[in-house]
Formats: C-alpha cells, sequence, structure tokens
C-alpha cells in the first residue's frame, strides 16, 4: 500500500519583493492561514502546475507539507515555520507587518 | 586606497545599465527566472527564505568613510536600516526590492563599489588581512596584488563559468589573519634572498570536505605570479569535475589528482602563456601600489592613553582585548566589535556605520577595514586618540571588549534568512555571547574562538574554530554538531568531530561543560583552549561534553 498522502500547500517567492506567498482559492496570500489545503494528490499536482506557470509573479514554485489545527494549515517542519513567520534576531517580514496591523 | 580609473568607471556603468535592462525585462516578463537567475547571481543578488539578498563586494575588506556613509545610506534607503558583515569581508543586505537593485547598484558605483562576482561559479571577491598596511608583521601590504587579483578575475572571458566557485585569499604576514590555507588559491607574501615574491598554496577549502591547502610553490616572484594564477584556474577550468557538485571545488581536483600532478600541469601551461604576460601586469601593479601608499603618520604624545588606562578600567578592558600592534611608533589598530553580547554578530545598524565612518574621518586617516571575523578595523590610529574613540563607540553600542574572546563568534545567518541553511546559527550565537557574559567569565577563559555553520557549506568556518559548531537538520529537529581543535591561522587545522549532535536547547550548556573542562585542565591562566587541547587530546574534553556516556562505561 502507498503511504497516504499529507496534507500540502503551494508555495513560492512573490517575484517583486520576494516575500514568501501560499496558493490560495483565488489567487496567493502573505498568510499561510489564508492557502488552500492540498489534501488529494492528483489535485496537489495539478495546483503546483498551475501555480509554477506564473512565472511572471511567483519564484521557486513548491509544494510544503502542513498539519491542520483548528481547520487552519501549519508548517510541519521548522523552515517552515520560519518561513511563514520571520526572521528570529529581528521583528522584520511577516512578524513586522503583523505588528503594524496590530495598531 | 585604490581609485578608480575611468576605465572602471566606464565598465561599471556599463554592466548597471545591463543589468537593470535584465531586471526589467524579468519584471515584463520576457525574461523566465531560468533565464533570469545566473545574471541576478552574476551581479550578486540571490533568493533567500524571506526576500531578496543583495551581496556587496567589499575588496580585501578596505573602506574609506564616503563608502561607509554610502553603505548606510542604501540600508536606510532600499533596506531595514542595516547590513550585515560577512567572512568574505562582504556585506548583504537582507529585504532588498527586485526594482530597486538596479538603484542601489547606482548608489555604489558612486563610490567605486559593487557587487559583481560575489555570486556564481566565479573568482569571488579578493580577500586579504584585515590588518594590511598596518600590522607590525608585515613584509608587504597584500592589498596592491589583491587588487590586481580583483582587476584581472573581474569579467575574465575564460573564466565565468568555472566548474564551481573560486576563492582567493592574500596575507602579506608570516602570521596568517586571513585565512588562506583555507581558500581554493592563498598567497603569502614572502621574502627569499632579498627579493620579493609570493608562497602559493592551493586546495584549500571548509565546506562538507574540508581541507587544509597544500604548498604549489614556495616561491613565486612577482613577475611571474600573474601567469601562474591564471596557469591555475585554467588547469582547474579544465580538469574540475562538473559531474558531480559537491566534488567540482579545486580542493578536490588537487586531492583526487595529487598535487604533483597538479604542478606538472600548471607548469605546462605556464609555459605556454608565460609569453602573453608581456609586463603591463606589472606596470598596472606599480600604479595600483602608489595608491596604497602609507598615510603621514604623526609623532604625538600618549598622554591621555595612558592616564585613561590608568583611571577607566572599561577603557583598559577595551584596550587589552581590542587593540593590535601597529608598525608605526605611537599607532594601533582598533577592532570595533560588531559582536555586542546578544546582538546579530556581523550587523551594523546605518547610524552604526556612519559614526563608524566619522570616526575614520576624524581620526583614522579615512580608512576603515571588515574582518572575515565581521568585525570592523580602524588600521592606523594615534593612540592619543583612543580614549575619545573609546567614548564616542562606547555611546554607540560598539565598544564591547571581547576581540578573540568567546563571544567575538562567526556566525553565519544561517536559516533566520538563508535558503540552505538546515538550522539556525544567530540565536546560538546570542546566547552563547549573553550565557557568558551573564557568568563573568569571558576575560578568564581568555583566547577562544567559536565559529557556528549553520548548514554543511560552512560559511561560519565552523571547521576552523577552537570550537566549532554546525547545524543540522536531524529528523526534522534543529541539532548541533561540536568540532574541536580547528584552527585557521598559519598553523591551519581542521577541527575533530567530538561526537553525537546537541538539541538547541543542550547546545549552550554543552559549550559551559567545554568551557569549565578547560579551565580545570589549563596549567595555567597563560594556556589557552587551543594549547590546552593540542596537550591533552580530544578524550577530557569529550568525557565532558558527554557525561553520561562516561557514566554507562565506568
Amino acid at each position: 500500500m502507498s503511504k497516504p498522502f499529507s496534507p500540502k500547500v503551494v508555495t513560492a517567492n512573490a517575484l517583486l519583493e520576494g516575500d514568501v506567498i501560499y496558493l490560495t482559492e483565488a489567487g496567493w496570500s502573505r498568510d499561510l492561514k489564508d492557502a488552500e489545503v492540498l489534501t488529494d494528490e492528483a489535485h496537489a499536482d495539478l495546483r503546483l502546475i498551475e501555480a509554477s506557470a506564473q512565472t511572471g509573479h511567483v519564484v521557486g514554485v513548491y509544494l510544503a507539507d502542513v498539519d491542520i489545527e483548528d481547520g487552519t494549515p501549519v508548517p510541519t517542519h521548522f523552515r517552515e515555520d520560519f518561513r511563514a513567520t520571520g526572521p528570529s534576531n529581528y521583528a522584520h517580514g511577516k512578524q513586522e507587518r503583523a505588528k503594524q496591523e496590530q495598531f | 586606497m585604490y581609485h578608480y580609473t575611468d576605465f572602471d568607471a566606464a565598465f561599471l556603468k556599463e554592466r548597471n545599465a545591463q543589468f537593470r535592462a535584465q531586471v526589467e525585462r524579468r519584471i515584463d516578463g520576457s525574461l523566465t527566472e531560468d533565464e533570469f537567475k545566473p545574471l541576478r547571481l552574476m551581479n550578486g543578488l540571490y533568493l533567500q527564505l524571506h526576500a531578496y539578498m543583495l551581496r556587496v563586494a567589499i575588496p580585501y575588506g578596505t573602506l574609506n568613510s564616503a563608502q561607509m556613509e554610502q553603505l548606510a545610506m542604501i540600508a536606510d534607503k532600499w533596506d531595514k536600516g542595516y547590513g550585515h558583515f560577512t567572512t568574505r569581508q562582504n556585506i548583504q543586505y537582507n529585504w532588498p526590492e527586485l526594482r530597486d537593485v538596479p538603484d542601489m547598484l547606482d548608489a555604489l558605483a558612486e563610490v567605486n563599489m559593487h557587487a559583481i562576482q560575489t555570486s556564481g561559479n566565479t573568482i569571488r571577491n579578493v580577500t586579504a588581512d584585515h590588518f594590511a598596511g598596518a600590522a607590525a608583521d608585515e613584509i608587504a601590504d597584500p592589498r596592491p596584488v589583491a587588487e590586481l587579483i580583483r582587476q584581472w578575475s573581474t569579467d575574465h572571458p575564460e573564466f565565468q563559468f568555472l566548474p564551481r566557485k573560486f576563492k582567493v585569499a592574500v596575507s602579506g604576514s608570516p602570521h596568517d589573519r586571513a585565512v588562506i590555507k583555507a581558500h581554493d588559491i592563498g598567497l603569502q607574501i614572502v621574502e627569499q634572498d632579498g627579493t620579493r615574491g609570493y608562497r602559493v598554496i592551493v586546495g584549500g577549502g571548509l565546506g562538507r570536505t574540508p581541507m587544509i591547502g597544500k604548498t604549489l610553490y614556495d616561491f613565486v616572484a612577482d613577475a611571474d605570479l600573474m601567469p601562474t594564477l591564471e596557469a591555475i584556474v585554467s588547469v582547474y577550468n579544465l580538469l574540475g569535475r562538473r559531474d558531480n557538485k559537491y566534488k567540482a571545488r579545486i580542493k578536490i581536483t588537487v586531492h583526487e589528482n595529487g598535487i604533483e600532478d597538479i604542478r606538472a600541469r600548471v607548469d605546462a601551461r605556464y609555459k605556454l602563456i608565460r609569453p602573453h604576460f608581456g609586463g603591463v601586469d606589472q606596470q598596472m601593479l606599480a600604479r595600483i601600489t602608489s595608491d596604497f601608499a602609507k598615510p603621514q603618520f604623526k609623532t604625538a604624545p600618549e598622554t591621555a592613553y595612558h592616564q585613561a588606562r590608568q583611571h577607566d578600567p572599561a577603557f583598559r578592558s577595551w584596550s587589552d582585548t581590542n587593540l593590535a600592534e601597529h608598525a608605526a611608533p605611537g599607532y594601533a589598530i582598533v577592532s570595533i566589535s560588531l559582536k555586542a553580547h546578544g546582538k546579530t554578530p556581523g550587523d551594523a545598524s546605518s547610524r552604526q556605520m556612519r559614526i563608524m565612518a566619522g570616526l575614520a574621518k576624524r581620526y583614522g586617516h579615512d580608512e576603515l577595514r571588515i574582518s572575515h571575523e565581521q568585525n570592523v578595523i580602524l588600521p592606523h590610529v594615534h593612540k592619543e586618540d583612543l580614549p575619545s574613540i573609546y567614548a564616542a563607540l562606547k555611546a554607540a553600542g560598539l565598544g564591547t571588549a571581547n576581540i578573540g574572546l568567546i563571544s567575538d563568534i562567526i556566525a553565519c545567518p544561517g536559516m533566520d534568512y538563508c535558503a540552505l541553511a538546515t538550522a539556525r546559527s544567530i540565536p546560538i550565537a546570542q546566547e552563547i555571547a549573553t550565557h557568558f557574559d551573564a557568568l563573568k567569565l569571558e576575560h578568564d577563559i581568555g583566547p577562544l574562538k567559536i565559529k557556528i555553520s549553520g548548514c554543511i557549506n560552512a560559511c561560519g568556518h565552523h571547521h576552523v574554530g577552537h570550537i566549532g559548531i554546525l547545524g543540522l537538520d536531524r529528523a526534522g529537529v534543529e541539532n548541533y554538531q561540536i568540532t574541536l581543535g580547528g584552527d585557521g591561522t598559519e598553523d591551519a587545522t581542521i577541527g575533530e568531530r567530538a561526537g553525537p549532535g546537541f538539541a538547541a536547547d543542550d547546545i549552550i550548556p554543552a559549550v559551559e561543560r567545554l568551557v569549565m573542562a578547560y579551565l580545570d585542565l589549563r596549567n595555567d591562566p597563560g594556556e589557552t583552549f587551543l594549547q590546552t587541547y593540542r596537550r591533552l587530546g580530544l578524550a577530557p574534553f569529550k568525557s565532558a561534553l558527554y557525561p553520561e556516556a562516561q557514566a554507562n562505561a565506568a
């Protein structure tokens, strides 16, 4: 029996800013919680191909594993955790924006 | 300092215009990422974990105050108000946006700087002893020849697509501060029967297969150096492996073929190309050398310096650790620590850059250096000015007295920024520094170099750290391996792996056990960690690191 397909999201970097982005049902988001969670392998492959075709907007498209907690995707690996959050030495990147949005 | 000629300025202008057009074509969709990537890499632009990263070359680590001020301006205008100084004496901006990069490159060109060949399979930024032109033990300033190598290697038509990247370092002193034995080519200026020449070392490198460089020639005369370098890179270009990225560096070529075989090939190639070097390189070197004339040193009293040492313990401590011996009487070389406890190693804010530039202008003959150990150097300072300099540095958070001590850590950006990293480096460095600062043991421990890499590529030089730390991904968890006894000086040694790695939470206590074991084991406070390690070997340190294994065996 083949291994069961673990949930995934399509992720990449935005061409202009380089920021980490996630494929949603409607387009792209900078927030992992908006990502379209892919639970079917064939559908995931299709979404990956569709996303990879958008070379004018995104760079380095790939599938990343996620767990589902309370209905939202969270990273399974620490690398994806850093991508979703930002560096740990300064509150830059996504953390910076999150802070600005709070005010 | 080297002054750009009209040729240099025109070359840079054209190159920047080309890259601007390439960026535009990428944004309008005419270029795919696959087409654009090699072009952006040739111009120092990476795509990292969270953003683009622009790596700017600081050739042989030398800057004047106007250049440092421009780096600060770029940090404020197009980045987040800081820059990260690297182990190749470069500066990296971690947050540029693609559209802004051509403007950043134009701003760099205004002060004779660029990002060319800071990436790609080319000859990279040439590094040199950061005390060049100032050190008391120096035979000759290595920077003129480093500049000649920069000009020769920049856009060299034969060497734009080497099997892999290629790094050259030059030292002008018997004491090696430029880690020349861990470079693809390491050059050491030597004297033989009153004539100046170079010891040529090849095939050193760190990364996944660390190697200490081997001497290819004990002595190459000045006039024969450029054809020799061209012959070496030429032989490597043909012989170096292109089938396997991990075996493509010249260290593997030398290892697999043997130094004698490489020497025979280089000799043959040299014979063929030597007639084409008609002496133009030597004329250029003479002109470059005149640009690096020593400053006019002054004769002045040192009263303020001695008084400050007597009355200000903080100044005394700083001057004990952060000064090095200068060739001119009354002068000192100042190392400004970018390793304040708990801060990111190698980072400087734009404000700090401006303050350092101002100090260089006012007290330091307008010169600054970046060290491969990620600190900033004021190479020519009269001792009388040291109290004023220290006061200004201290007020700017730059007065940390820790050069060469346990908190003066090299750390690569690691997984906080780098797309290749397998674990974080920066937080480990921050924790080690704050931990030993809190214990107030740093000065008692004495000289100790900790170097941290966040992956096997070893940008953090962990193999040549007295204590090396390598961050890995072990089954989805950050894990840190320790190597011991490494040394990056003229006695270059690759550290020995101590045993199984440690989880992130356990690495600081592990380092503490090592250091406590050293304090117990040393003959006297004058015996450094490395000397104690060399005297006793791995065993006692291993038992300190793994007390449980020791208990189980007993």
